[in-house]
């Protein structure tokens, strides 16, 4: 066991899968001899050469639409988008190339591509740097979209992503990048817990708290503040936002009777109102009151020194807790 | 040609970028409208080779082609079709280029290229399946090293572009191509391909076609110099041709072809021809097209012009004429057997091929409607239910 921070243990992820199979492919911009803006690519490319770590041009579109030739040929194209809001000249690649060849090909063509997102706020940066757009791909078939929460997870699911025959967004927390934790290098991605089930990080019995990439810290710690004052909540690291794991989110509630979710992402058409409509069709006779969502407001991702308003932090969250115990909170007294 | 390499022997083609012909000629042409055949200091070397024999076998190839188009046009008149992109006038284009590949090539194409997709040696009920509406792909790639239609304008071309960068890290000499129409120099998609092929010198070929429309939009809304001279501000050099040429068209695409193989990069061809025909069955081109152009272009008509210089050559001769005819009737009816007697698909199969791993989501709605469909005691949906397990 090592001590590893997020970006190193990425790192240390891609590093296995280029060195165990030369079919792997990294592609982004700056990625080679910089290592990438955050670094997470940092000594690859000068061990494994320029043509398996590739430093781009300057397109999005480009560099999806490359990888998914490159998979035509039989690579397994692992590509950087260097900012969460640098996405979007890629959506048409993304949404309708990658996502579909498998479908459109009758599944003679396979799709093993693997996108990394740095994502989320609390970094301030200017705008384009700090957005949350996984809800996007989570409603493109196709996809998978996955994100991780604790260096091991960023070590063995990046690994996973890659080794997948479909192709999967891998959204990393990039204001966690520098938080380390033990990384097990020695774990095999393949006997791991599987990339597209959730985890339960703490038992409890009154709230279930569903919560994903950079919130699941914030979650965990709003679970150790409740505990204090008797509030004893199941907190469930989502792991996979494509396909969410429902039996595991479903069999908590069974238990709690309460659900609150919570992201940094804006609220309408999130996957906050899709894991709570979901979890209300199959538990509705379980649940003692409504989901509740704890989110991002639904504005653009604001100028840094606000940006504290619209991310949850450990208070905001407490104060849906209460909501979905029917304690006093911030809207008692309001109706509907 | 707009750069100092031609591909052979070091000799120059006179003309500045997209004016191969030189002074006074637009474009690179080795047949005349009349058939007659005008030699080119350099572009003879490229169709060198070609014997009267495989001049008849070209000539039969654009024949079928059209035929393939005036049946699957016909069937969807008739209902058998839910759409048809025609292509006519587009076979010498289509065939001289197709006709040059190499099978361990790789096409990329849009939705028009079905003569390429014949010279690849496509199944022809294949080739009507996504038309007939029974899926949204017509055929394995890897079966004739082409992938299937793509729709979204330009899109294809990062493909072929990524495939190239494949095959230069895999060490190999094949070359990925990729056609698309004039309407397609305008998407981002086809510039950002022709940057990465450029900075990587990818072996990839740009095949532009273009046939004048994109829809009801002339091409000199795309664009107001030659397509082909847009290439060269990529550092990629580039090709002028006429595209009802086929021995034009062949020159052009064994030269880039070769350029390719030996790693000198990317090539841009534009082949000027023209859509007789509407954008697809849906589209009424008397609406915004005049029908003097139409007159115009149909005398520069791609077949018509290698029959004439077949005929000069005294190889038309009506037993020629009646093999290529019964040759074109035969593949017709075969796809049209083909068509009208394809398996209906499956309610099912639409869960088909989503994934190529397990995903719960989908199991679960997958599940939920054959439940749904087994509610009416359908004999059907309970085969289709299986069928898609």
């Amino acid at each position: 066991m090592t001590q590893l921070t997020f970006a190193r243990a990425i790192n240390a992820g891609l590093r296995k899968s280029l060195e165990n199979d030369s079919k792997v492919v990294l592609l982004g911009e700056d990625i080679g001899t910089l290592g990438g803006v955050f670094r997470v690519t940092d000594g690859l490319q000068k061990d494994f050469g320029t043509h398996r770590v590739v430093d781009t041009p300057l397109a999005e579109s480009a560099i999806v639409g490359t990888a998914v030739g490159l998979a035509y040929r039989g690579y397994r194209p692992v590509v950087e988008i260097q900012f969460d809001g640098f996405i979007y000249p890629a959506f048409d690649q993304i949404v309708s190339q990658v996502a579909k060849l498998h479908y459109r090909t009758r599944g003679a063509v396979k799709m093993p591509i693997t996108i990394r997102v740095p994502f989320g706020g609390g970094i301030g940066s200017p705008e384009h740097h700090s957005e949350s757009p996984e809800a996007y791909f989570t409603h493109t078939s196709g996809l998978r979209v996955v994100t991780v929460a604790n260096p091991q997870d960023a070590y063995t699911v990046i690994q996973q992503a890659i080794a997948c025959d479909d192709p999967v967004l891998y959204f990393e927390p990039k204001r966690r990048y520098h938080d380390k934790g033990e990384v097990d290098e020695s774990v095999d991605p393949a006997s791991a817990l599987p990339m597209d089930k959730a985890r339960v990080l703490t038992d409890g019995s009154d709230v279930t708290l569903v919560a994903y990439g950079p919130l699941v810290k914030t979650a965990v710690d709003a679970a150790s503040a409740a505990a204090d004052e008797g509030i004893s909540i199941e907190v469930i690291d989502l792991r996979s936002l494509a396909p969410v794991d429902y039996d595991a989110v479903v069999a908590s509630v069974r238990k709690t009777g309460r659900l609150v979710v919570t992201h940094e992402a804006g609220q309408s058409g999130g996957l906050g109102a899709e894991v709570a409509a979901s979890i209300t069709e199959r538990c509705f006779y379980h649940l003692e009151a409504a989901p509740v969502r704890v989110t991002g407001f639904d504005i653009p991702y604001p100028y840094s020194k606000l940006e504290m308003h619209h991310l949850p932090g450990l208070d905001r969250i407490l104060d849906g807790v209460d909501r979905a115990l029917g304690r006093p909170n911030s809207l008692s007294g309001l109706e509907g | 040609m707009s750069t100092d390499e031609t591909g052979h022997g070091g000799a120059q083609t006179p003309g500045s970028a997209g004016n191969p012909g030189g002074p006074g000629q637009e474009f690179l042409q080795l047949i005349t409208p009349a058939g007659e055949r005008i030699s080119h200091p350099e572009f003879d070397f490229w169709v060198r080779d070609i014997t009267d024999e495989q001049l008849c076998s070209l000539f039969e190839d654009m024949t079928v082609i059209r035929r393939i188009d005036v049946e699957a046009t016909a069937l969807q008149r008739q209902g058998e079709l839910a759409l048809w992109p025609p292509l006519l006038g587009q076979e010498a284009a289509q065939v001289g280029s197709g006709r040059s590949l190499r099978a361990d090539d790789f096409v990329f194409s849009s939705y028009r290229e079905n003569g390429v997709a014949y010279c690849r040696g496509v199944d022809l009920t294949d080739l009507l399946r996504v038309w007939r509406g029974n899926a949204s792909g017509g055929w394995d790639p890897y079966s004739i090293n082409m992938a299937t239609p793509q729709i979204i304008i330009g899109a294809q071309t990062l493909h072929a572009t990524g495939y190239a960068m494949g095959i230069q890290n895999d060490g190999a000499d094949a070359v990925a191509v990729t056609y698309f129409g004039d309407g397609a120099t305008s998407e981002g998609d086809v510039n950002e391909a022709m940057v990465f092929a450029a900075s990587f010198q990818a072996p990839v070929v740009f095949f532009c076609t273009n046939n004048h429309w994109a829809i009801s939009e002339p091409v000199r809304l795309q664009s107001h110099i030659q397509l082909a001279d847009r290439a060269t501000g990529f550092g990629i050099p580039s090709l002028r041709v006429d595209g009802n040429d086929v021995l034009a068209v062949m020159a052009a695409t064994r030269l880039a072809l070769d350029r390719a193989r030996r790693g000198g990069g990317p090539t841009f061809i534009e082949a000027v021809t023209y859509r007789m025909g509407p954008h697809t069955t849906a589209d009424d081109p008397t609406r915004y097209r005049d029908a003097n152009e139409l007159e115009d272009w149909a005398a520069k008509d791609p077949i018509s012009r290698l029959a004439g210089l077949l005929d000069r050559k005294g190889l038309l001769t009506p037993e020629l004429q009646q093999q290529v005819k019964d040759k074109a009737d035969s593949v017709a009816s075969e796809m049209r057997r083909g068509c009208t007697t394809m398996p209906e698909p499956q309610p099912l199969d639409v869960f088909k091929h989503v994934y190529s791993t397990p995903n719960s989501w989908l199991e679960r709605q997958q599940d939920h409607y054959a439940r749904y469909l087994a509610s009416f005691g359908d004999p059907a949906g309970a085969v289709s239910e299986e069928g898609a397990r």
